[in-house]
């Protein structure tokens, strides 16, 4: 596939990895914040090709991770409610709320159905005037334009019974929670990139400032992270804490000026509670007051805080870079993609998924006898 | 979150640009895709595409640079000798 293949190409890798060896007199802690990334450096090994005095740690840039359980449940409710259909990306549908997952929630009758794109839920609203439509909005800025573009085009059409349950999050305020954490290792990070492709590089600039760190915008591909940590490490060499760019093809430093207008029309920007890490400040979306009816929290009143999960599950250490999926206790032992604890062990992009699938596994000796 | 895939436009629909689409291919899977973000792809350009939505045209121009600098940086060996291999 073109654009794609290019940037697996394993000749290409060895000799960034290479080249990073060369550049790395000293340990760093390098962390990337996209859960793609993640999924990308434990498929290719390529944490393994890197010199072992730099360290790769993973984070938080999974929403479905993060999506607060107070939200599944809200969803779970919804979809128990007769006339409801609540659509979603397949990948929320195993993650554990309080009590039941969506898939549970279909399995006892609800209308739960996968949709690729939230304009996919825009067009069974169209087709099912007689039922309540609720699209499960989910997602970091890059899933922003089309969720808000989804409304848009339901107020457009005249549609009423289309409305989002949001669970919006941004990548800035977490990197700054992160750098704030007392416990920070974190001297450098791979911005996610496709995040930027939509938002710009100008959000970046004050933090690299402010926690002198250097952050570089890095793609998917093996060849765009080893390009983007190659870029990193130069900059720390070199004492440098600036924003750089390793993914120039599909970012560019304004960023998609259209859909940043997009989303100011649909979405404003509140404080969030992200799970397993807790508040952070002014780190996500809400619908406008005035586009209240597609907003299926306010519509129906679901989503409202709840207490604190009592779990197992040690997502918010691992999605800070604290601790690595392989440091759980119940890590392919109580916790797995059929059972999962905890969001990061079902998510397409969680931490623990991509060690599970494409890692060996330390599991406890098997009970004989 | 962030997958994005690359594909090229097949063809183009609509008149008003907020529900403009596009088919686009995905190395042979073709997909329709919103191009409401991106007003100036047209048949041809290659696009980031995420969960239904164009967000970028890719600058093919700029896919080729990490490449370019690969390559300069195989000569530049070829005239230094390489110092051994880090541990």
């Amino acid at each position: 596939m073109k654009l794609v293949d290019e940037y697996r190409d394993a000749g290409a890798a060895r000799k960034l990895a290479a080249a990073i060896a060369r550049r790395a007199t000293r340990p760093w802690t390098l962390m990337e914040i996209c859960g793609g990334q993640t999924h990308s450096i434990v498929k290719f090994g390529l944490d393994e090709l890197l010199p072992k005095t730099l360290t790769l740690v993973h984070g938080p840039g999974c929403p479905v991770c993060v999506t607060p359980v107070e939200l599944i449940d809200a969803a779970v409710a919804l979809a128990g409610r007769p006339g409801v259909t609540v659509c979603s990306f397949g990948d929320m549908l195993r993650v554990p709320g309080t009590g039941a997952d969506l898939l549970t929630a279909r399995a006892r009758g609800g209308d739960v159905r996968m949709v690729y794109s939230p304009l996919d839920a825009v067009t069974l609203a169209a087709q099912h005037p007689d039922r309540e439509v609720v699209f499960f909005a989910v997602g970091f800025e890059t899933t922003a334009p089309a969720n808000a573009m989804a409304v848009l085009q339901a107020r457009r059409r005249g549609l009423k019974n289309f409305s989002l349950l949001v669970s919006h999050v941004l990548v800035p305020p977490a990197i700054e929670a992160i750098l704030s954490a007392p416990d920070n290792r974190v001297q450098g990070f791979l911005a996610a990139g496709h995040v930027c492709t939509v938002m710009g590089l100008a959000e970046y600039g004050p933090l690299a400032a402010r926690f002198r760190v250097p952050i570089v915008v890095t793609g998917f591909e093996p060849v765009d992270i080893l390009h983007g940590v190659l870029a990193c490490v130069e900059q720390l060499e070199a004492g440098r804490a600036e924003v750089g760019n390793a993914y120039a093809r599909a970012v560019r430093p304004e960023g998609n000026v259209r859909a940043q207008e997009v989303m100011r029309e649909v979405f404003v920007t509140i404080d969030r509670n992200w799970r397993g890490i807790g508040r952070i400040p002014a780190s996500g979306f809400a619908l406008r007051p005035e586009l209240a009816a597609f907003d299926a929290a306010r519509r129906f009143g679901v989503g409202a805080d709840a207490p604190p999960e009592a779990t197992e599950c040690i997502s918010g250490l691992i999605m800070r870079g604290t601790k690595k999926p392989t440091d759980c206790p119940a890590f392919g032992v109580r916790c797995t993609p059929e059972r999962p604890l905890g969001a990061p062990m079902v998510s397409s992009e969680g931490a623990c998924a991509a060690y599970y699938r494409y890692r060996a596994r330390k599991t406890a000796p098997a009970v004989s006898g | 979150m962030c997958l994005a895939v690359p594909g090229k436009i097949l063809d183009v629909a609509g008149d008003d640009p907020f529900f403009r689409t596009g088919r686009v291919s995905f190395g042979g899977v073709v997909k329709p895709v919103s191009l409401a973000c991106v007003p100036e792809a047209k048949v041809g350009d290659y696009v980031l595409v995420h969960v239904g939505m164009a967000l970028s045209i890719v600058d093919e121009k700029e896919a080729q640079e990490v490449f370019t600098y690969l390559q300069a940086m195989g000569e530049l060996e070829e005239l230094t000798p390489a110092p051994p291999p880090a541990g």
